[in-house]
C-alpha cells in the first residue's frame, strides 16, 4: 500500500535536543534510585542501554503493564471483508458484510445525500457541539418517521428520542437504561441474532437469554418455539425484536404472528424493545416496515427503539441513529430523554453532526424526501430481483427437488441459506464465496450477473458437503 | 432470581392489588404501561449537565446583554463561532470528490487520521512511532478517547484507580467511574497562589498505590488555566515513573494554549520520550473547531511492537459493542488538512491567530479590571493559559453576575475566554467588579 501522505514538519532539532538532553541528565541521576525501586516491581525486569541516535539512555527494559494481554479475535462479520480483500481469485463474491451495492457491485452513496451535503456546504453552517440529545430537527423527523408523523403518540409527546451513534449507539444507550432503571431485569434475544447484540448488553452488564427463532427444518420461523419461549421468561422481561428484514435470517412474523407476539408480551408485562435498522429498505416502503413498532404503539405498550439510518440512506460511516422510548406519559417522556442524556454524557459527550444533518434534510425538504423514496425503493427492488434471479436459478438447477422457496420468502438485505459451518467453509474455500459461518448471505452484494454462480455453488455444497 | 426482579415484581403486583390494572374477562390484561402507568414511574427527571447546562440557561435568557463564558467554544470578535477556513477548504475538497463513499470504517477508524493524529502529538520522528510501539484508535473526541481508554484500563489492567487533579473538567470523574475505574484525586490548585500547588501535588502521587493511573492534563489545564512548568513537568515524570504509575494524557488543546502545536506536546514527548508506556486523548474539537464532529484519538503508547498490536486488538472489542465504529466526516477532514504541507500551514496561522485574540482578551480584562481599581489579585488572569480562566469567584459571586448582569459561567468561577470579546470586555469587568465589592 503506497503511503501518499506529506511528511509533517518534523519538531525543530534543537528543541528536540534539549527536550532529550534534559532527559539524559534526569536519567542518570535517576538510574540508580530507579534501580533499587524496580527491584520491588511485580514484574521481571533486566537493565539494559537503549541507543535513541545521539544519546544513550539507561532505560530499564521492564515487561510491559500489558504483556498479559492476548490477541483478540477479529470480528466475525467484519473480518470476511478482510479475509475477501486478500483472496486473488476472480471469481470472488463478497457476500459477508450488509452494506449495498450496485449490480456493478460498487458501494453506493444516494443521489439525495449529496445534494443534502452541497446544500449544506453552500449553507455554511457551523460546527458547534450539538446539544446531548442531538439535533433537534433529527429527534423530530425520526420519531415522525418511525410512528408516522399523524401518530397520536407523536401528538402527545410521549416520545423520548435521543441522536445516537447509528444503531449500535442506541441499543447501547438503552441498554444501559435498562442497566440502571432496571437492574437484574434481563432481555430476550432471538436465536440468532446479529452478532454484535450480545456484546453490546455483555458490555453494559445486562444479563440476556434467548428465544427460540429460526427453525432449521423449515429455513422459517420456529412461531411456537419463539411464544413459549417469551412466555416461559420472567414477568417484566425485555424484549429484542427485529422491527423488519431479521438479520441474520431474512425471516419476519406475519402481521398475524405480530399480533400474537404483542399479546404474549403484554400478558407477561414483558417489554417491547425494537432493533429497526431497515425501515423503508426491506420492503421499499417506509410505513409497511414500520408496521410492526405502529402495532405494539396502537396497543399503548410502552417500547424501546433503536433506529439506524446506515443502510436506509447509506449513511454507513456517518453513524446516524436514534434511541426512541415511547412512554405512557409526556412527562415519563421527558424523565426518561433526561436520564439517557446521563448516559451518553460519559460516553462521547454529544453526537456528531454531520450525518444528522443529511437526514434531516433530507426528510424535512418535501423534494428530498421523495426522490429518498425512490432511491429506496429502487435498492429494496434490486434486492427482490435478486432473490428472485437467485431463486429462479437454484430451483432450475436443483434436480433434487429441494424447497428453495425460502429465498423468496425471507426479506431484506440477508438471507439464511441453511448451509451449516461446514457447508458455508466450502463456499468460500471452493467458490471464493465470503458469508458469515451461520449460513447468512448478503444480498445486498450479489449482482444479476451472479446469481448463477451463487446458485450452483450453494447446490454443490448443500449437497455434496456435510 | 435476584431481590431487584423480585422488588420488581412485588411492584407490579401491588399495583394490580391497588386496581390501578384492569385485567378484563378478555383473558389478555393490558400491559401496566397501556393504563397509563409507565415502568419509568421510579425515573426521576435528571438536572441539566452542570457544563453544557450553563448554554441552555443562557439561551432561555431574553436581555440584550447576555455573555456565554460557559462551555469552551471559541467565539471570534464578533462573538460568532468560528469554522476554520481550512475546515471550509478541505470539506469542499471531500464533498466534491465524487469517488468518496460512506462504507463502514474499521473499528479502529480512519488509517490515515490515526497516523497522522500520532505524529501530531508526538512528532513525526518520534522514536515511539518508528518502532512501532504506538497504536491509535480513532473515538469520539477528546470524551470518547477517554471512556474507551477507562474502559479498557478496567478490563484488563491491575490496578483499577486513576488520580485526578483537583479541580478537572467536570466530565472526567463520570467518565472513568461509568469505565470502570475508582476515581481519586491529587491536589493541583492552590487558591492562595491562584497558581500549582507542585509540592501537594508530588506528595499525593507519591503515596499512590504503584502502578495506579494517573490523569494529566497535557496543556491549558482545564478549568483553572494552571500548567507545570518544564521543569515541574520533569518532577512529575520522574516520579511517575519511579512509583510506575501509568500517565494518561488528555490533550484538549494542542496548538490551541500557546499557539504553538510542538510546544504544546512537550509534556507529552517528555514523557514518551523515557521509553516508558502511556495513554493519550486527543480531541481536534477546539484546535480544529471541529467540535460537533466528534473527532479525536485514542494513542496507547506500549513498551514494543508486539504489545501495541495485542492492545489494538482489544481496543476493538471495547469500540465494537460500544458504537461499532467512529464516524468519518471530522476525521477525514483532519486528515485532509494534516496530509497538506499548504492546508497543515494554513491550519498552524489560524490556530495561532485564535491563541493569541484569548492572549489579548487576558490582557484586556486584566487592564480593565486594573482600571477600575477591582479589589484582589488579578494577575492569574494573564498568567493562567489557555481557553479558560479560574477566576477565584465563589458559587455565590457567580450567582449574582448571572442575576444582575447576565453572565453564563460555571458556578466554580471559571470562565471560557474564548466567549469574550473587546466590546464585552468592560461588561464583564463591572460585573467581575460588582461581584467582589458586594457579594462575600
Amino acid at each position: 500500500m503506497v503511503s501518499t501522505f506529506l511528511s509533517l514538519p518534523s519538531v525543530s532539532p534543537s528543541a528536540a535536543l534539549s527536550v532529550q538532553d534534559k532527559c539524559k541528565d534526569t536519567m542518570k541521576s535517576v538510574t540508580s534510585f530507579q534501580s533499587s525501586f524496580f527491584g520491588k516491581d511485580k514484574q521481571p525486569l533486566s537493565m539494559k542501554t537503549k541507543s535513541h541516535g545521539r544519546i544513550t539512555m539507561a532505560v530499564a527494559v521492564k515487561a510491559s503493564r500489558f504483556d498479559n494481554i492476548t490477541m483478540a479475535p477479529p470480528d466475525p462479520i467484519l473480518g470476511v471483508s478482510e479475509a475477501f480483500k486478500a483472496d486473488t481469485s476472480e471469481l470472488k463474491l463478497n457476500l459477508g458484510v450488509g452494506a449495498y451495492r450496485t449490480e456493478e457491485l460498487q458501494p453506493y452513496v444516494l443521489k439525495v445525500v449529496r445534494k443534502a451535503e452541497n446544500l449544506m456546504l453552500e449553507r455554511g453552517e457551523n460546527k458547534e457541539y450539538l446539544p446531548i440529545e442531538g439535533l433537534a430537527a433529527f429527534n423530530k423527523a425520526t420519531a415522525e418517521l418511525l410512528f408516522g408523523a399523524d401518530n397520536p403518540v407523536i401528538h402527545e409527546q410521549r416520545v423520548a428520542t435521543i441522536q445516537g451513534l447509528s444503531g449500535t449507539g442506541s441499543l447501547r444507550i438503552a441498554a444501559a437504561l435498562i442497566e440502571r432503571y432496571f437492574p437484574g431485569s434481563k432481555i430476550l434475544i432471538s436465536s440468532p441474532t446479529w452478532g454484535n447484540h450480545k456484546n453490546i448488553f455483555n458490555d453494559a452488564r445486562v444479563p440476556w437469554s434467548e428465544y427460540r427463532y429460526y427453525d432449521p427444518k423449515t429455513v422459517g420461523l420456529d412461531f411456537d418455539g419463539m411464544i413459549e419461549d417469551i412466555k416461559a421468561a420472567p414477568e417484566g422481561s425485555f424484549v429484542l425484536l427485529h422491527g423488519c428484514a431479521h438479520n441474520p435470517t431474512g425471516i419476519d412474523p406475519t402481521p398475524q404472528q405480530w399480533e400474537k407476539i404483542a399479546d404474549v408480551i403484554q400478558e407477561k408485562n414483558h417489554f417491547p424493545f425494537f432493533d429497526v435498522a431497515y425501515q423503508g429498505f426491506a420492503s421499499g416502503s417506509l410505513d409497511e416496515d414500520a408496521s410492526s413498532v405502529r402495532l405494539f404503539a396502537a396497543r399503548g405498550m410502552e417500547l424501546l427503539v433503536a433506529q439506524s439510518y446506515s443502510k436506509n440512506l447509506g449513511l454507513y460511516a456517518e453513524r446516524v441513529g436514534a434511541i426512541n422510548v415511547l412512554c405512557s406519559s409526556p412527562d415519563a417522556a421527558i424523565r426518561v430523554k433526561s436520564q439517557m442524556k446521563r448516559i451518553a454524557r460519559p460516553m462521547y459527550s454529544n453526537p456528531p453532526v454531520h450525518g444528522a444533518r443529511i437526514v434531516a434534510n433530507v426528510v424535512g425538504t418535501p423534494d428530498f424526501f421523495n426522490e429518498w423514496k425512490d432511491e429506496m425503493e429502487m435498492m429494496a427492488g434490486r434486492i427482490k430481483s435478486v432473490r428472485q434471479k437467485l431463486y429462479n436459478n437454484l430451483s432450475s438447477k436443483d434436480k433434487t427437488g429441494k424447497d428453495w422457496s425460502f429465498v423468496l420468502k425471507q426479506i431484506g438485505m440477508f438471507s439464511f441459506t441453511g448451509l451449516n459451518k461446514a457447508q458455508s467453509d466450502n463456499m468460500t474455500d471452493k467458490w471464493h464465496i465470503y458469508m458469515t459461518k451461520d449460513g447468512r448471505i448478503s444480498l445486498a452484494g450479489l449482482s444479476a450477473a451472479k446469481c448463477e454462480y451463487l446458485a450452483d455453488a450453494i447446490i454443490d455444497s448443500y449437497h455434496n458437503v456435510s | 432470581m435476584n431481590s431487584s426482579s423480585a422488588d420488581r415484581r412485588l411492584y407490579m403486583l401491588s399495583r394490580h392489588l391497588a386496581g390501578t390494572i384492569s385485567n378484563e374477562g378478555s383473558g389478555i390484561s393490558s400491559s401496566p404501561t397501556s393504563a397509563g402507568n409507565s415502568v419509568f414511574g421510579n425515573v426521576v427527571r435528571a438536572p441539566e449537565d452542570p457544563i453544557l447546562g450553563v448554554t441552555v440557561a443562557y439561551n432561555k435568557d431574553p436581555s440584550p446583554v447576555k455573555l456565554n463564558l460557559g462551555v469552551g467554544a471559541y467565539r471570534t470578535e464578533e462573538g460568532k463561532p468560528l469554522v476554520l477556513n481550512v475546515v471550509r477548504k478541505a470539506e469542499h475538497l471531500l464533498v466534491n470528490d465524487r469517488s468518496r463513499i460512506k462504507e463502514y470504517l474499521p473499528i479502529v477508524g480512519l488509517a490515515d487520521f490515526n497516523k497522522l493524529s500520532a505524529k501530531l502529538i508526538l512528532g513525526s520522528d518520534s522514536p515511539a512511532i518508528q518502532g512501532n510501539r504506538v497504536t491509535t484508535v480513532q473515538c469520539l473526541s477528546g470524551t470518547g478517547s477517554l471512556r474507551v481508554g477507562a474502559e479498557f484500563l478496567a478490563k484488563h489492567y491491575y490496578q483499577r484507580t486513576i488520580y485526578i487533579p483537583n479541580p478537572t473538567w467536570g466530565n472526567h470523574t463520570k467518565i472513568f467511574t461509568l469505565g470502570g475505574l475508582t476515581v481519586k484525586t491529587y491536589r493541583y490548585y492552590d487558591p492562595v497562589t491562584r497558581g500549582l500547588n507542585i509540592q501537594g501535588l508530588l506528595e499525593d502521587l507519591n503515596s499512590a498505590p504503584s502502578g495506579s493511573i494517573v490523569l494529566l492534563h497535557a496543556c491549558a489545564h482545564n478549568p483553572t488555566g494552571v500548567d507545570p512548568t518544564f521543569d515541574q513537568w520533569g518532577q512529575i515524570r520522574q516520579l511517575i515513573r519511579s512509583k510506575n504509575l501509568l500517565p494518561f494524557f488528555d490533550s484538549a488543546y494542542q496548538g490551541f494554549a500557546s499557539g504553538n502545536l510542538d510546544k504544546d506536546a512537550e509534556s507529552v514527548r517528555m514523557f514518551v520520550s523515557d521509553g516508558g508506556e502511556c495513554f493519550i486523548a486527543q480531541s481536534y474539537a477546539k484546535n480544529m473547531g471541529l467540535y460537533g464532529e466528534r473527532v479525536g484519538a485514542l494513542s496507547i503508547v506500549c513498551r514494543n511492537a508486539d504489545v501495541a498490536s495485542r492492545v489494538e486488538s482489544q481496543l476493538k472489542l471495547v469500540i465494537r459493542p460500544m458504537y461499532s465504529s467512529p464516524p468519518i466526516h471530522g476525521a477525514s477532514i483532519v486528515a485532509t488538512i494534516l496530509k497538506d504541507r499548504n492546508l497543515y500551514n494554513e491550519w498552524t496561522l489560524e490556530l495561532k491567530a485564535m491563541a493569541d485574540r484569548i492572549i489579548t482578551m487576558r490582557k484586556q480584562l486584566f487592564d480593565a479590571l486594573s482600571a477600575r481599581g477591582t479589589p484582589g489579585n488579578w494577575t492569574h488572569i494573564i498568567k493562567q493559559i489557555g481557553m479558560f480562566t479560574f477566576t477565584g469567584l465563589n458559587t455565590k459571586q457567580v450567582a449574582f453576575m448571572t442575576k444582575e448582569f447576565h453572565i453564563y459561567m460555571t458556578s466554580d468561577g471559571r470562565i471560557s475566554m474564548a466567549g469574550l470579546s473587546s466590546r464585552t470586555v468592560p461588561h464583564l469587568a463591572d460585573a467581575i467588579h460588582a461581584a467582589v465589592t458586594t457579594v462575600g
